[in-house]
């Protein structure tokens, strides 16, 4: 891991020193763009999804721009020495593709007003930071309306990582998902307090399933409990990649993300100069930053129906996610009937309740 | 269903690779020998015992590549400690640096690739009696061997006369030394042990527990299993007992989640530490058994003098 960061440094520099050299001939050098992994490229789930982009990236842009990636970024000062050699070795458009870089990027993006910063799921935007978010609640809104259908024990499981906003929202979004098919059902969150943990996350899915819950959603990223649920013979969702290998007959959908088209409008932005910092862009289905896994051929063609018109409505913008009236499930109303809360509202960032139809009460 | 015998299942294959781990090392420390490179050592099995089974199809081809390749890098240790007597602590940790990012390094194509799962052993007749087949009766063969190896640990370390002079050496090497003990050879054996203990944890992982292969899957079990050792008191018996408590414990506060009870979810998270660390520190509460059987010489390298 380090040795292969090592490498890659080593490269770069040698890289950086060739063009150096070479620079005064060449005329029109192609526009170095950087990607920063929090993991590996191949595991299997979120920073592979944005390698598969940068790849993309790359094919649809040609000779016109170079990219470099650095996997295994520590979310800590490790990753303000990695952004510093970066900018310093020429790059000029940098994606941070974690959401705990948002600090090291506020200190270096400053020492480096020349070079384009962006920032995956963050809040704190500058003249030259821009900021990117997929609304995962629309993909988890999908889950639910699958999983509703499919359950035949009306109990859903969800496993929780951490209770922040971002997390909340997407177990409250598979829930109104859910009842939106089936006002019966309830939701089981068990909060196992990390990102990653496959055996704790088998765990978890394992007593969800021993307490009766035939359809598990999940906010962490291995895919052990399609393993287990295809194990047990119950249903699980995958996050961030498809993850069906692990379980076919297991995961019903799943959502992913493909972030290639955003980073290739923004890539072109730079190249014609029409790229603006303090910008926040959340894109969803209709963008196409949010993608439905497949459909397991399981699903009966009614609820396939279901699936598909809800994700048309969601769309088309007739239908949102977090549509009044909601409750949480203390019975305080959230969102007022005939309102819809949307992530230009404050409340949106900051959703620490559980709607209606969730067993037990918020960590706190 | 009866939520209870699932739980009671889960535990039991959580606390599989803590009793491999901590029972290989559990040798190593009382033959006077520190070796904090288990999570390396679990890493790189997990690794060894994921691509063999991959490439032949066989799991007991797997779990034995595991053990060979934490025999491998645990006789790297043995070399720097034993040989060079460099320091055991900083050697270990250097193990476990080591064995992460060799492990992510060899196994960088892996990771994605899923496999299929080992069969439990249904033991006809004896696993369909209701509750008790499910409880006792429904394992894959590592549960039940994993407390074969418990006896054996127990039996040589108290009624063999190799595990007596394994004693001694990490009581006193010295002593051992000079009656005709060879504490180099003893010494790198119960190493190697504990390498082989450590792979087999390691590939439980990533055969058995969750069957695929990503970074850093152990997710600090070797350390824990390297507590267990120490608040067990180097007592087989409890080191088991611990890892069970350890696995039962973590199993009952995802339960207590599910259930919706109202504690706090950062507390429960730290339960099993907690619950563990107090309960063996309770059974082993008299000085008198810690300093009993602490080995005496633990993480000393011994010299021989000409």
């Amino acid at each position: 891991m380090q040795l292969n960061k090592k490498w890659k440094f080593l490269r770069l520099s040698i890289a950086a020193g060739l063009l150096a050299t070479s620079g005064a001939v060449a005329s029109a050098e192609p526009l170095k763009v950087a990607f920063v992994y929090l993991g590996p490229v191949k595991d299997g789930g979120w920073t592979q999804m944005h390698d598969e982009a940068r790849q993309k990236l790359e094919k649809a842009m040609g000779d016109k721009i170079k990219t470099t990636f650095v996997e295994n970024v520590p979310e800590t000062a490790d990753s303000e020495r990695v952004f510093r050699q970066l900018a310093a070795d020429g790059n000029k458009l940098i994606f941070a593709t974690s959401f705990g870089y948002m600090e090291p990027l506020q200190k270096v993006s400053k020492v480096f007003p020349n070079v384009k910063f962006e920032h995956v799921n963050g809040f704190k935007t500058a003249p030259n930071i821009v900021v990117y978010e997929p609304r995962f609640e629309e993909g988890f809104y999908l889950i639910g309306t699958i999983a509703g259908q499919m359950t035949k024990t009306n109990t859903l499981g969800f496993i929780g990582s951490f209770p922040i906003p971002s997390v909340m929202r997407n177990i409250d979004s598979m829930t109104l998902g859910a009842l939106a098919q089936n006002p019966k059902v309830t939701m089981k969150p068990i909060w196992v307090n990390t990102w990653y943990d496959p055996g704790k996350e088998r765990q978890a899915a394992e007593t969800l399933i021993a307490q009766g819950a035939d359809n598990v959603g999940q906010n962490t990223d291995s895919p052990a409990s399609i393993q287990v649920a295809q194990e047990k013979g119950t249903y699980a969702f995958s996050i961030d990649a498809d993850m069906s290998s692990f379980g076919p007959k297991a995961q019903l959908t799943g959502t992913t993300e493909d972030w290639s088209g955003y980073y290739i409008a923004e890539t072109k932005k730079v190249l014609d100069g029409s790229w603006t910092g303090n910008r926040h862009t959340r894109w969803g289905l209709k963008e196409g930053m949010v993608v439905m896994a497949p459909l397991n051929p399981v699903i009966p063609p009614a609820a396939v129906k279901v699936f598909e018109d809800t994700k048309a409505k969601i769309i088309s913008g007739e239908l949102k996610p977090f549509v009044g009236p909601i409750s949480d499930n203390t019975g305080a109303v959230k969102v007022a009937a005939g309102t819809a809360m949307t992530d230009t509202d404050a409340a949106f960032n900051s959703v620490n309740w559980y709607v209606k139809g969730i067993e037990g009460s918020v960590p706190q | 269903m009866n939520p209870i015998v699932p739980m009671i299942a889960s535990t039991v294959v959580a606390a599989t690779p803590l009793i491999y781990a901590a029972l290989g090392e559990t040798i190593v420390e009382k033959a006077g020998v520190l070796n904090l490179g288990i999570e390396g050592m679990m890493l790189i099995g997990a690794v060894a015992g994921f691509a063999a089974t991959l490439a032949t199809g066989s799991d007991t081809v797997g779990f034995m590549a595991a053990a060979g390749a934490g025999v491998a890098l645990s006789l790297a240790f043995g070399f720097l400690t034993l040989n060079l007597q460099t320091n055991q602590v900083a050697t270990g940790l250097a193990l476990t640096l080591f064995g992460i990012g060799l492990s992510a390094f060899v196994g960088h194509n892996l990771a994605g690739t899923p496999l299929p799962p080992l069969p439990p052993i249904f033991i006809p007749g004896l696993s369909s009696i209701p509750i008790v087949g499910d409880l006792l009766f429904r394992y894959d063969i590592m549960v039940y061997l994993s407390l074969v190896l418990f006896a054996a640990v127990e039996w040589f370390l108290i009624k063999s006369h190799a595990g007596l002079t394994l004693r001694a050496i990490g009581e006193s090497p010295s002593v051992a030394h000079a009656i005709g003990k060879s504490v180099l050879t003893t010494r790198y054996l119960a190493v190697m042990f504990g390498g082989a203990c450590a792979g087999i944890a390691g590939a439980y992982l990533s055969l058995v527990q969750t069957p695929m292969w990503v970074e850093g899957m152990s997710a600090g079990k070797g350390w824990i299993a390297l507590a267990l050792v120490v608040f067990g008191t180097w007592k087989p018996a409890r080191v088991v007992l611990g890892a069970y408590l350890f696995g039962g414990v973590t199993q009952f506060q995802l339960f207590a989640q599910g259930f919706g009870l109202p504690i706090p979810t950062e507390f429960l998270s730290m339960l099993p530490y907690a619950a563990t660390v107090v309960v063996l520190v309770i059974i082993c509460r008299d000085p008198k058994t810690i300093l009993l059987n602490q080995p005496a010489s633990l993480g000393i390298s011994f010299h021989a003098a000409a």
